[in-house]
């Protein structure tokens, strides 16, 4: 058998830290604990904002298995103002297509992002190991994050303005302050056994089986799921296409299922022709998983912050998972900056789980009823599901009702940083939500997008009436039709934009207030409450 | 002239699933039946429509089992 270490894609060495010499806990003012995809994501943004970031990872390597593997377009464009999108983008599968299946018929077709006009795709398909060396690699370039190999967290100690944390290491124990603390340490989290804390939620019984597969093959770049194939025995299955000639193969195995004997190769392979015929493959990585959908009730503890899995774990269907852990590291990077430089109130930390819980139970939500659908707990159930994929070809309602995943979109948040309308706004753009990209060409005629010229900071697009509006201090002014020309006219459309409309929008792209006129002592008090101050 | 509709009028769809789904679960395949039977009788007078209801049940009939 191949151990862990033969597998990893990426090795990284440990390095002994100044910190480990200091003879007393060296002061940081962030400390993340997990090297993911959220806790990567937070340092890296934290680092942009000025913020210096420790990073501590138990492992020295990623790439056990292709893991997460559904990229969304919030994701993306998070990733991208961190500067590291395009090369995903580049490297992964670009895909915006599903197609459902029942026994071998199409019953039902999607399309996840129909309008021209964005940056980014409705989702890349791209393995976790290369996500996460994407992110080791970008936060090399920057001073501010200080990732730490093989630094496993064994203590919390809460004190009154800062956590302790004891650390162990190749070269023995040290300790380190932190103001605060993000725990990104995953589904088993060391933090929050630390803590002893426990989650709410269901784990599910139903058990699925992880083939990703090489192999040269023509199958169309969509997502492909099949309710009752033939090809395995009536249950569920999904094909999923990633960069290098691999493909994601997910088959639903019955409850009782011995999962060591499903992982033997020679099972897997027979599983397997029964789907790809004659066709050669080589089975990359075998896993046979179960899930859970649950959460902790608050994501806060004292100056401990829980991102991720680590806070909330759902079903896989949906991309729900690793995609809401990144817009939680996006979520709270920008109100640590702003509460750190004391630009901000602690209200704004608070903001943080008050958004972020909402989100959580979005994504438990939907992606229990996804599983219901995918996985009917009774034949009592499976009755239904399976009338419902009846009459899907032949009644719209019944299509409507087919859930193979619904997949992963930001988050609505309802939110208290948010300035309520006082005139009415059409289109998609909403409040407490990241603004929809929109083509925009500048002053000096270069094409580009809305979001890639946001600046991060609180920022106000104000629709050019001839006005000379003056703006608070720290909030970057962008005017629409000077600075940027709206050529497509999507910007009015997705914005309801007419003359003089005003938006103030977030450090993290949300929309936090619009007005129909530009009135500087609104989008002061606007900017208090979005700032808790 | 048809008069069912078949376009899908929950804004919700999947919440109608579900709630379909909760009322069955821990029922055997009999005692949803039998669940099933009393939710017809009782949304078909709250159509109160015979052509419609007459037309819902060809369309049930006529689907083919998977």
């Amino acid at each position: 058998m191949e151990t862990a270490a033969d597998k990893a894609r990426f090795r990284y060495g440990y390095r002994r830290s100044p910190d480990q010499d200091a003879g007393a806990a060296a002061p940081h003012p962030v400390i993340v604990v997990g090297a993911g995809p959220v806790g990567l994501t937070a340092a890296i943004d934290l680092a942009l904002r000025g913020v210096s970031v420790v990073i501590l990872d138990d492992s020295d390597r990623i790439g056990e298995g292709s893991r997460g593997i559904c990229w969304s377009k919030r994701t993306l464009e998070i990733w991208d103002r961190l500067g590291l999108a395009a090369r995903m983008v580049e490297k992964g599968v670009t895909w915006k297509l599903g197609k459902v299946f029942c026994g071998d018929d199409l019953v039902y077709g999607f399309d996840l992002q129909p309008e021209d006009g964005h940056k980014m795709p409705a989702f890349i398909n791209l393995q976790q190991y290369y996500v996460e060396s994407a992110l080791v690699g970008r936060a090399a370039e920057l001073d501010g994050v200080d990732l730490r190999w093989r630094n496993k967290v064994v203590g919390l100690e809460p004190r009154n303005d800062h956590v302790r944390l004891a650390i162990d290491t190749p070269d023995g124990p040290y300790d380190l302050d932190a103001d605060w603390v993000i725990a990104a340490d995953g589904a088993r989290s060391t933090l929050r056994e630390l803590l002893g804390l426990t989650f709410r939620g269901v784990t599910f019984d139903d058990q699925f089986l992880i083939a990703d597969v090489r192999m040269a093959a023509d199958f169309p770049t969509e997502r492909r799921f099949w309710f009752n194939p033939t090809f395995h025995n009536g249950q569920s299955s999904l094909m999923h296409r990633q960069p290098d000639n691999v493909w994601r193969i997910d088959l639903q195995l019955d409850r009782a299922a011995d999962a060591v004997a499903e992982q033997q190769p020679a099972r897997v392979i027979e599983r397997l022709k029964r789907i790809l015929g004659d066709r050669s493959f080589e089975p990359e990585w075998v896993s046979v998983y179960r899930f859970n959908c649950r959460r902790l009730d608050r994501f806060i503890h004292g100056r401990v912050i829980f991102a991720g899995d680590a806070a909330h774990q759902v079903s896989p269907f949906g991309a729900r998972g690793a995609n809401s852990g990144v817009q939680d590291a996006e979520n709270i990077a920008w109100k640590l900056a702003a509460v750190l430089r004391g630009e901000a109130g602690f209200g704004l930390i608070a903001s943080y789980e008050v958004e972020r819980a909402q989100a959580a139970d979005e994504n438990i939500a939907h992606s229990t009823r996804s599983t219901d659908f995918i996985a009917p707990h009774s034949a009592a159930e499976r009755r239904l599901r399976d009338a419902v994929l009846a009459l899907a070809p032949r009644a719209e309602f019944a299509r409507r009702m087919v859930n193979s995943g619904r997949l992963s979109v930001a988050t609505v948040h309802d939110t208290p940083l948010s300035s309520p309308d006082e005139a009415p706004f059409r289109g998609p753009a909403r409040l407490g939500a990241p603004v929809p990209d929109v083509p925009l060409r500048a002053r000096a005629g270069t094409p580009g997008f809305l979001l890639e010229r946001l600046a991060g900071t609180p920022e106000v697009l104000y629709v050019d009436d001839g006005g000379r509006p003056s703006l608070p201090a720290g909030v970057k002014l962008t005017v629409i039709g000077d600075d940027l020309i709206d050529e497509t006219g999507l910007f009015a459309q997705r914005f309801d934009a007419t003359p003089g409309a005003t938006y103030l929008l977030r450090p993290d792209q949300h929309l936090a207030a619009r007005w129909r006129a530009f009135d500087g002592h609104k989008i002061g008090q606007a900017l208090g409450r979005m700032l808790a101050r | 002239m048809a008069k069912l509709v078949t376009a899908s009028r929950f804004a919700d769809p999947d919440a109608a699933y579900v709630a379909l789904v909760e009322a069955r679960r821990g029922l055997t395949v009999e005692a949803a039946a039998d669940l099933d039977a009393k939710l017809v009788l009782i949304l078909a007078n709250h159509i109160g429509d015979i052509d419609v209801l007459t037309e819902a049940i060809a369309l049930a009939r006529n689907v083919q089992d998977r």
